[in-house]
């Protein structure tokens, strides 16, 4: 995760309020707080988690992204983060409105599906892929949305939302050049800052 | 002698009293020109006194918190021992524990049931209706006493969640945390008509005499014990009576009995806590409480706006609600975060699973005991006192 954090840690202006979706353990707030002197809060469902955040002394707010953001107020974060949770929602499109809502600007991570090797894999194997950043088995994924960069950034056409900023990861999670040449072929995790337009 | 407390345990432990000869200006216009706090306290304080903890007691609670009062341990522990004690979440080989009987109570301080200096006779219902505000005050002055500048946490379940809050818009730079547990901002008008209904059955007790009952030498026992049993159903769910009782008959009760005795488990046990509440509670208090409880509301003084009252806290905040709590439901601990994160305080929030509604804030739920733990201990660290 390391290098995901330094990537989002460089876009963020210090000594903002940031809003992390799906916040896990709390690193990255952890590290933003260290590191930009960020204010803010996570959100958190899963009680192992909030525990964690709890521990480590990372404001943490129970809540199901599910059920929207309608307790924060229209522009009320200067960062709206998801990492690594946009695939595991069920109401992306809803979210991503209302990430863009609550935030002056948003950020989001996924796992691509385009993948070189997730394509190689269900090409000649003729299974769901299964990787790093992947790891699950198609019956036990919490994945309910699996889509590629080309698919994200459609998407974003079709919505209007801004793509200000872009990078994208290789299968060991660093910047090389192909990748941000090929991103759909060869980007295993992409990253994006948002913003309305 | 070998000890006979578990070794968790505080132990043995005895209350103390604190006079105060300064008169208290009350939110009712009165002033009590003289009054005491009984209060217990755990743990040592360190000598930068930044290791104190207040615990502030829900409506039948005290300042016995945890310990014993027989050496033999026989006794039952205080209300919070489960939570209170070396090693425990609220752990005092780290912070000084202090929790008071508030003013109006039955336990010692101040209260109905106290003599009126004016008329050398029990106040009664001449007692002023204190407000958590009042309580608030009258906490600070008892933290003047102990030399207790900062507390490193207010902590309080229920009306006790309401103090800490209070304390935190009151006295913003006196409490560095405020832990509010299964609270509310303020009371629905289904919790103020549960208390409503409570009163009347104490207010139409013939054995009430307008409140001045301790001069016929007679309580209100059945308006007192109904009261306890209606607030009683307020504080469990649906579910965890079900659990519990279930239908269940009592013992060698197979058949009805087609009269109004006693014969499902629910029946007994609430007749149980009922009358068990009369032996210790007192019907002038009971009703003084539940006014108190119906006035709390902080946003009043700041046009109706939660978030302004927490604006100039600066206490970091943990709200912890039950999912099974509809007395205080967790929407109602959400709109205390929502408040909060408007006014950009920091702030935490869980909802522990539960069944036991409303009562869960006094059980070692494990989740629940864990995040207090954690929380708790992250305050230790900044204290300085970590062991």
């Amino acid at each position: 995760m390391r290098p995901e954090l330094e990537i989002i840690s460089a876009w963020i202006a210090p000594n903002t309020r940031v809003l992390d979706l799906g916040c896990g353990d709390g690193a990255l707030l952890a590290y933003l707080s260290a590191h930009r002197h960020v204010s803010g809060y996570g959100l958190e469902i899963d009680t192992g988690n909030l525990l964690a955040c709890i521990r480590a002394g990372v404001n943490v707010i129970h809540a199901d992204l599910e059920a929207g953001l309608a307790d924060f107020g229209d522009g009320s974060f200067d960062y709206v983060i998801m990492t690594q949770t946009l695939q595991a929602v069920r109401h992306t499109e809803a979210l991503l409105d209302e990430m863009l809502r609550v935030g002056r600007q948003g950020i989001v991570t996924f796992p691509s599906f385009g993948f070189w090797r997730y394509r190689l894999q269900i090409a000649a194997q003729g299974l769901m892929p299964v990787g790093k950043t992947l790891p699950y088995q198609w019956y036990d994924t919490p994945n309910v949305h699996l889509f590629t960069i080309r698919d994200f950034e459609h998407l974003c056409q079709r919505k209007r939302i801004a793509i200000l900023q872009r990078t994208v990861l290789d299968h060991a999670h660093r910047i090389r050049r192909g990748p941000q040449l090929w991103p759909n072929l060869l980007g295993e995790i992409a990253l994006y800052r948002l913003g309305r337009t | 002698m070998p000890s006979t407390f578990p070794p968790d345990s505080v132990g043995l432990v005895s209350p103390q009293v604190a006079h105060f000869a300064e008169p208290l200006a009350l939110d009712c216009g009165r002033s009590l020109a003289d009054y005491q706090l009984v209060y217990e306290t755990y743990g040592t304080l360190n000598s930068a006194s930044s290791n104190a903890v207040l615990i502030c007691h829900a409506l039948s609670g005290d300042h016995h918190v945890a310990g014993y009062y027989q050496e033999s341990g026989s006794d039952k522990p205080g209300w919070w021992d489960n939570c209170i004690g070396p090693g425990k979440p609220l752990d005092t080989r780290h912070f000084f524990v202090v929790c008071c009987n508030n003013l109006g109570g039955c336990k010692g301080s101040t209260g109905p049931t106290s003599i009126n200096p004016d008329t050398r006779k029990p106040y009664g219902p001449d007692f002023p209706i204190v407000t958590v505000k009042d309580w608030v005050h009258s906490q600070a002055r008892l933290a003047d006493r102990l030399g207790i500048r900062q507390w490193a946490a207010v902590i309080g379940g229920s009306l006790g969640g309401m103090q800490a809050m209070q304390w935190a818009i009151t006295f913003p730079e006196r409490l560095r945390h405020a832990l509010v547990i299964a609270a509310a901002p303020r009371l629905s008008a289904q919790n103020i008509a549960f208390n409503e209904v409570a009163r009347q059955a104490i207010l139409t007790d013939p054995d009430f005499h307008h409140g001045h009952y301790y001069e016929f030498g007679v309580v209100p026992r059945r308006g007192l014990m109904i009261a306890r049993m209606l607030g009683h159903i307020t504080y469990l769910s649906d579910e965890g009576m079900r659990t519990k009782f279930g239908r269940e008959m009592r013992e060698g009760t197979p058949n009805f009995h087609f009269n109004f005795d006693s014969e499902f488990q629910v029946e007994s046990y609430l007749r149980h806590q009922g009358r068990a509440f009369v032996d210790r509670f007192d019907a002038n208090t009971y009703l003084l409480i539940t006014k108190t409880l119906d006035y709390f509301d902080p946003a009043a003084d700041f046009a109706e706006d939660l978030s302004a009252a927490f604006a100039q806290t600066q206490a970091r905040f943990l709200v912890v609600s039950f999912t099974t709590d509809w007395r205080f439901a967790p929407a109602r601990s959400r709109e205390i975060v929502r408040a909060l994160v408007r006014a950009g305080r920091e702030t935490s929030y869980a909802e522990v699973p539960s069944e036991h509604g409303h009562d869960t804030f006094l059980m070692p739920i494990p989740l629940y005991h864990d995040i207090l733990r954690g929380y708790l201990a992250r305050i230790a660290q900044e204290t300085g006192d970590a062991a």
